[in-house]
């Protein structure tokens, strides 16, 4: 009987809706096994409780000393209950956290771990899927067989949900040891003269962009436009624009009305910022680039030629 | 104090190359490919580097695999010696840490730098891995890092533009976020005394790997509606589809 255990990912004392999506997986995969989810915490009844409506089981490992997230508390005290349960298979989200200590659980518990999986199938060995090249190519690997694997879950595949009933359990686990490293506070966002999670029309550039100098380029489309610059991860790197312009999953959740993305390739750390927009509209010379995967127009063309065209037309337009 | 630095810096190919898939449909097709250091690994040698330059030490810089290219590099930037590890771990991190770990053993350090990921597999695992394996603490997705006498004081990256700061005794791993400084460029003088430097070869046995591919293939998905001509005929295009939304 196989026993799948998700690892409810918790950020700011609230429970991630990733965490329902580690047990929608784990339920399509447990056969006539369990789904069990394992919540750590200083006050997570409340978490356990919603987790129930999706585990067979769910493990509470509650203890004031894990208020804050520690990847070596984590650690030691999912390997305290996993060297008394015995999971098949463990579950963790592919976020900040869950990314940073899921390799260590592993390296601990001596099994295999793949990363940021989008796939899973048990019916013939241990595959999993994931992308590599930052979403240009998928690939399938095998794992090696063990007597558990440790995988993280890519955010916004897992959808399908599954109910259940299951009953908490207070797994009365505590840290058996301080951890070296020692959380000191959570900084805050920097707060910007614009906020452009708030502005109907987009303009966002990519590394496609080649230099400090072209950013006026789309200052000007963004004027011409009524909207706003804002850019991807490699444009705020090179401190082309500040943080705070930032859209993806470390920056900015933005869903305006228009989103014209100028060079941006579209990493996936990118889409999950941008891709509920209502309309968007990418221009990219790459025409494998993944960004036209969740455009519903593309333009496989130069930013230089097509933007100082298009605001020429706008100005027109606007006399 | 000063600090004995090791940096991990992969010999990667460019994600922005061409990639295509291999013709035994388990790989990638290396023509079209551009290698050079992993954008990371950039980050994390600048920063050991910076760190030398204010606090005194000695950076060792270490590659897997074929990454020759890559260390001189990062000699010429300014590293003080380099260690090649001749040894082909493909897609397993752990094979990669494993041998990495091995290569280190008697060299002794205060801190590991790497970048978060590497950019053609994204794995995301060598840094926490060998943290792991060596018993020492670390963080991940690194923004900034301050050395405190025998402590470090780092942010790390989290989710919405925040961050969490953590202090970690020595010797500590970090894996380092892109944009955490703004490395320099490779001068002559820097080519010239690299030449001079020490690159030692470290073989070892990783032992036998966690995975094996069985498949590289490009994504199925559904494509935007391609706008097509001139860039004025585009552009003409393109105000329609506003116009129609009622966006102009």
């Amino acid at each position: 009987m196989m026993r799948v255990f998700a690892v409810a990912e918790i950020s700011s004392g609230e429970l991630d809706p990733v965490s329902i999506e580690l047990l929608n997986l784990a339920n399509a995969i447990k056969g006539d096994g369990s789904a069990e989810a394992v919540v750590i915490g200083s006050d997570i009844s409340a978490h356990a409780e919603e987790l129930s409506k999706h585990a067979d089981k769910v493990w509470k490992i509650e203890d004031s000393s894990l208020e804050h997230y520690n990847p070596e508390l984590y650690v030691d005290v999912l390997v305290q209950l996993f060297s008394k349960e015995k999971p098949d298979v463990v579950l963790v989200a592919n976020s900040s956290r869950g990314a940073e200590y899921a390799p260590l659980l592993a390296v601990k518990l001596n099994t295999p771990i793949v990363t940021d999986i989008v796939g899973l199938d048990l019916s013939n060995g241990v595959k999993a899927t994931r992308y590599i090249f930052q979403g240009k190519l998928l690939v399938d690997v095998f794992v090696k067989e063990a007597e558990s694997y440790v995988f993280t879950v890519r955010q916004g595949v897992f959808k399908d949900e599954c109910s259940a009933q299951g009953e908490v359990v207070d797994s009365g686990i505590k840290p058996s040891a301080k951890a070296k490293r020692e959380f000191v506070r959570i900084v805050e966002p920097e707060a910007g003269e614009v906020d452009i999670s708030q502005a109907d029309i987009v303009v966002s550039v990519g590394r496609g962009i080649d230099d400090v100098s072209n950013i006026e380029l789309a200052e000007e489309l963004a004027e011409a436009l009524g909207g706003v610059v804002a850019g991807s991860r490699p444009v705020i790197d090179s401190g082309w624009l500040p943080k705070d312009r930032q859209v993806g999953i470390s920056g900015k959740t933005v869903k305006p009305k228009l989103y014209l993305a100028l060079g941006i390739s579209g990493a996936f750390q990118h889409i999950m910022g941008m891709k509920d927009s209502e309309l968007i509209i990418a221009v990219n010379k790459d025409p494998e680039a993944p960004i036209f995967g969740v455009a519903q127009y593309g333009i496989v063309g130069d930013i230089f030629e097509v933007v100082p065209a298009l605001v020429e037309k706008l100005r027109e337009i606007k006399g | 104090m000063t600090l004995k630095i090791i940096v991990l810096a992969k010999h990667a190919a460019d994600p922005e190359s061409e990639i295509r898939v291999s013709a035994d449909g388990k790989g990638v097709d290396e023509k079209g490919l551009v290698f050079d250091i992993n954008d990371w690994d950039r980050y994390a040698i600048e920063e050991a580097i910076r760190i030398k330059e204010q606090h005194g030490g000695e950076v060792i810089v270490v590659g897997v695999g074929y990454a020759d290219d890559t260390l001189r590099k990062c000699l010429a930037m300014g590293a003080d010696r380099a260690i090649k590890i001749p040894i082909d771990t493909g897609m397993d991190s752990y094979l990669t840490a494993k041998a990495v770990k091995e290569a280190i053993a008697d060299e002794g350090f205060d801190l590991i730098l790497t970048g978060l990921m590497s950019q053609d597999y994204n794995n995301a695992l060598v840094g926490a891995m060998l943290a792991g394996m060596l018993g020492i603490p670390f963080s991940t997705a690194v923004t900034s890092i301050s050395v405190e006498d025998d402590k470090i004081r780092v942010v790390r990256e989290l989710e919405g533009g925040y961050g969490e700061e953590n202090i970690l005794p020595l010797p500590a791993l970090l894996t380092v976020q892109s944009g955490i400084n703004e490395p320099r460029y490779v001068s002559i003088m820097g080519i010239k005394r690299a030449k001079t430097k020490e690159l030692k070869e470290i073989s070892v046995d990783a032992g036998e790997g966690m995975i094996q591919v069985d498949k590289v293939y490009v994504p199925p998905v559904e494509k935007a509606e391609l706008i097509e001509g001139s860039p004025d005929e585009i552009a003409e295009k393109l105000i329609g589809i506003l116009k129609d939304r009622g966006l102009i």
